[in-house]
């Protein structure tokens, strides 16, 4: 051996019985990712999850652009959960700047948060579904996802990059007869929901596959630092719209989504369980918003932030997203940190993959709630 | 949006229509008249009006309508036709692409979506035909490490092996194109050569995911291999025969599937998973492996492989039908051939025309037919259905679903075969036969 190894780095054995598989970053069954898996026969050995493809700085650039000039390319790393992306990022400038929030525009927020969560979600289950195989599944979110996207489009004018939410409120006001609009196409989806649970909750080949498979207890979902739905299916009550209520969640009515089997199935089945609670944030907080009212407050030009720093985090879909963001009296911020879920839960792959059978790796992946392109950000 | 030709002339639209017709008659006398004449060599001619027919006359039966019919009913009965067109190939190509057309509309319509539906105006009729010649347009791409010939194989053996299963199904009484005295057995062995197929190809690929994936179908058609054939034999031994047009006319009075449900429903679950249908698809299964043992595969080579699964679905479809749903039996419904067409001929205005040699069919045949066609889709609706409806499954739950409980269940329905035929109700000699 003449060539000098990086420490750390050591050169692969050939070995009959182990054999490398690189599961993406072209295959079907990884996303903008790379997961080394090494199997014996069926059987996992080793899982080494390799994402970064997607990079784009995101953190870096908000060094170089004013705070309202951050909106649109924050929001970026999740296209499906724009407006939760952006919570937290809009609660610190508020805290930076002392900007109050009017009453309506803080339950506006609320609801586009809470519409965002379910597109999100239903994305999510969509995917689910085909690594499964069960192609229902993936086709019935993705079309229900539409009945969402109308009601975000109406509101904020696009359909998947929204930018709605500024520091000081939102965008602009909700269109006329937007409350029974979104109240029937909540009560419709609630039906829908149902089905879902009939033909793929129930579903005994579902069942048999996923139920006991990839089990992370308690202890270790804590020790790991998950987050989010992967923290909840292990039994931790933990949500951080209950435990640090931002805005208005703490007039709301809903609760926290609890299972204690913290296998595959028990993963992919609190966010569906989440969403029924979504539809009950959505209707109470329009039946709890002032009806007229101010949306939104009005920004100095160029606003500059002291010498402060500030963390705020709020839940989104897929776990704690948190925002560090520090000031120092100039108009753009001098450093903004994103902690976001998905790279928090992807920590327990390893953990998870190992012993197991190839054919469980799609359900253990997709069920820890994890979203390529949020984790490279 | 379309316009018509912007730019259009009458001399040169006159001269592309010259230029067509030269074309057919070019094509016509150097490809078509070869193998008409081929085809006439081949078949044995028939005597009319103490007249032997030659090939060298055929230009008289084309002016003589009268001649042509004999010679197309003589064509019939050859065993090239049988192979070619009616009960061989091209009837089951026919309806596996009748099949690839409704499994498409048909999950769409499951999952709330339309399916195609702009390719050929009327519900995306001609989109198959489309995706074919996509198909047959695109490159063909072999791996630079493949074994190549077998690589190369692979395809043309899977649709062969698919075409020796269809050759073995009855259609209709008389109509088959390969009728052993044990066929049966015939069919077991054309079915134990899926599996080494493709373990040939996958292996020859030289690619991690296509070897996963031959091994699993490897795996998956061994282990569901044994309860299909064990699941038959109740069939063999209430009809005493492994002749399938001899079990389809057992059944003239009852269809088994009434007293052997249980084997019936093992047949099925095995049909599934030899045709690597969901749930049982995990030799295909895209967010593990890929495209499983067909990674590699492209243009034509795939397209290949996907005729000879829809002739497999249709030939696994045509022997549950045979074997369980008493084949071409049924109510008489085909109405018989007017007499008097054969009688004084057809008028049309001043001219009556005289056609000896009709009917083409007899009326016993096509009501067969219809009801064959009838059961057998319905079975090939049903082995779509689980598409729509199941996940994948995992290995180990294959395996221990294929060694373990339905050979348990074929064992089970194989001694109520012998109940029945013991306590002398069914069988040879039976109270019911």
């Amino acid at each position: 051996m003449t060539t000098q190894l990086p420490p750390g780095m050591h050169l692969e054995t050939v070995d009959d019985k182990i054999m490398t598989l690189n599961v993406g970053p072209q295959h079907p069954g990884s996303g903008h990712m790379r997961l080394i898996i090494k199997v014996d026969g069926d059987y996992i050995v080793s899982c080494d999850p390799d994402p970064g493809y997607v990079h784009r700085g995101e953190e870096k650039m908000a060094e170089y652009r004013n705070y309202i000039q951050n909106i649109p390319h924050l929001e970026r790393p999740v296209i499906h959960d724009s407006s939760n992306i952006l919570y937290p990022y809009c609660l610190g400038v508020e805290d930076l700047l002392g900007i109050e929030v009017p009453e309506r525009a803080k339950y506006i927020r609320v609801i586009a948060a809470e519409l965002n969560r379910c597109i999100y979600i239903l994305y999510w289950l969509a995917i689910y579904g085909i690594f499964l195989g069960h192609s229902t599944m993936f086709m019935w979110p993705a079309g229900d996802r539409e009945l969402f996207i109308d009601l975000l489009e109406a509101m904020s004018g696009a359909r998947v990059t929204h930018a709605y939410l500024v520091p000081g409120g939102v965008r602009n006001d909700l269109p006329s007869n937007f409350e029974e609009r979104c109240l029937r196409q909540v009560e419709y989806f609630e039906k829908r929901l149902k089905e879902y649970e009939a033909i793929f909750y129930q579903n005994p080949l579902l069942k048999a596959r996923t139920e006991g498979s990839g089990i992370l207890s308690r202890t270790d979902a804590i020790r790991l630092g998950t987050t989010g739905s992967v923290l909840r299916a292990s039994g931790v009550d933990f949500d951080v719209r209950k435990k640090e209520p931002y805005d208005v969640y703490e007039n709301l009515d809903f609760q926290t989504i609890v299972m204690k089997e913290g296998d595959s199935y028990a993963r992919s089945r609190v966010p569906y369980l989440e969403m029924f609670e979504s539809c009950r944030i959505i209707k109470d907080a329009l039946k709890k918003m002032p009806k007229s009212g101010s949306v939104r407050t009005k920004l100095k030009p160029n606003p500059k932030g002291g010498n402060d720093e500030v963390y705020r985090r709020v839940e989104s879909g897929r776990g704690a997203i948190g925002y560090y963001i520090v000031s120092n009296n100039r108009p753009e911020p001098y450093r903004v940190k994103i902690s976001v879920g998905s790279f928090r839960n992807l920590i327990c792959m390893p953990y998870l993959l190992k012993g197991e059978k190839l054919g469980n790796m799609p359900a253990v992946y997709w069920g820890l709630n994890y979203w390529p392109v949020e984790a490279d950000r | 949006m379309s316009t018509i030709a912007p730019q259009f002339r009458l001399s040169r639209f006159i001269g592309s229509l010259f230029d067509l017709i030269f074309w057919v008659i070019l094509i016509f006398s150097l490809v078509g008249l070869p193998i008409v004449f081929i085809v006439l060599f081949y078949i044995k001619l028939p005597v009319i009006n103490n007249q032997l027919m030659t090939p060298y006359l055929a230009m008289t039966w084309m002016a003589d309508p009268s001649r042509t019919l004999p010679i197309v009913k003589n064509f019939m009965h050859t065993t090239l036709f049988r192979v070619m067109a009616f009960p061989g190939f091209g009837f089951a190509a026919l309806l596996a692409a009748a099949t690839i057309f409704v499994e498409r509309k048909f999950l769409a319509k499951m999952q709330l979506r339309v399916g195609p539906l702009y390719c050929g105006k009327i519900e995306g009729i001609l989109q198959l035909m489309g995706d074919g010649f996509k198909l047959m347009s695109k490159e063909i791409i072999i791996p630079a490490k493949a074994d190549k010939p077998i690589f190369w194989m692979g395809p043309l053996l899977f649709v062969g092996a698919a075409g020796a299963f269809v050759s073995l199904i009855p259609v209709a009484p008389g109509w088959v194109v390969a009728n052993p005295n044990v066929g049966l057995l015939a069919v077991f062995a054309v079915i134990g050569f899926f599996p080494i197929i493709a373990v040939l190809t996958a292996w020859a690929a030289n690619s991690k995911w296509t070897f996963i994936g031959g091994l699993r179908a490897l795996h998956q058609m061994v282990a569901f291999e044994i309860p299909l054939i064990l699941s038959l034999l109740g069939v063999v031994i209430l009809s005493g025969s492994l002749n399938l047009s001899q079990i389809v006319e057992s059944q003239e009075h009852f269809w088994w599937i009434a007293f052997l449900p249980i084997g019936a429903i093992v047949f099925f679950i095995t049909i599934l998973a030899e045709l690597e249908r969901v749930p049982f698809d995990l030799p295909e299964a895209e967010s593990e492996i890929v495209a499983g043992w067909l990674t590699e595969f492209s243009g034509m080579m795939y397209g290949l492989i996907q005729l000879g699964t829809y002739l497999k679905l249709y030939a696994f479809a045509g022997l549950f039908t045979v074997l369980f749903l008493g084949g071409w039996n049924g109510p008489m419904v085909w109405p018989p051939f007017p007499q008097d067409i054969i009688t004084q001929g057809i008028t049309i205005g001043p001219v009556t025309a005289k056609f000896p040699g009709l009917p083409l069919f007899d009326q016993q045949m096509l009501n067969g037919t219809l009801w064959f066609v009838i059961k057998t889709v319905g079975v090939i609706l049903l082995i779509l259905l689980p598409r729509g409806v199941f996940p994948r499954v995992r290995i180990d739950m294959i395996l221990h679903t294929g060694w373990y409980k339905l050979i348990g269940l074929a064992f089970i329905n194989i001694f109520i075969a012998l109940g029945l035929l013991y306590a002398g109700v069914l069988g040879p000699g039976g109270l019911l036969h």
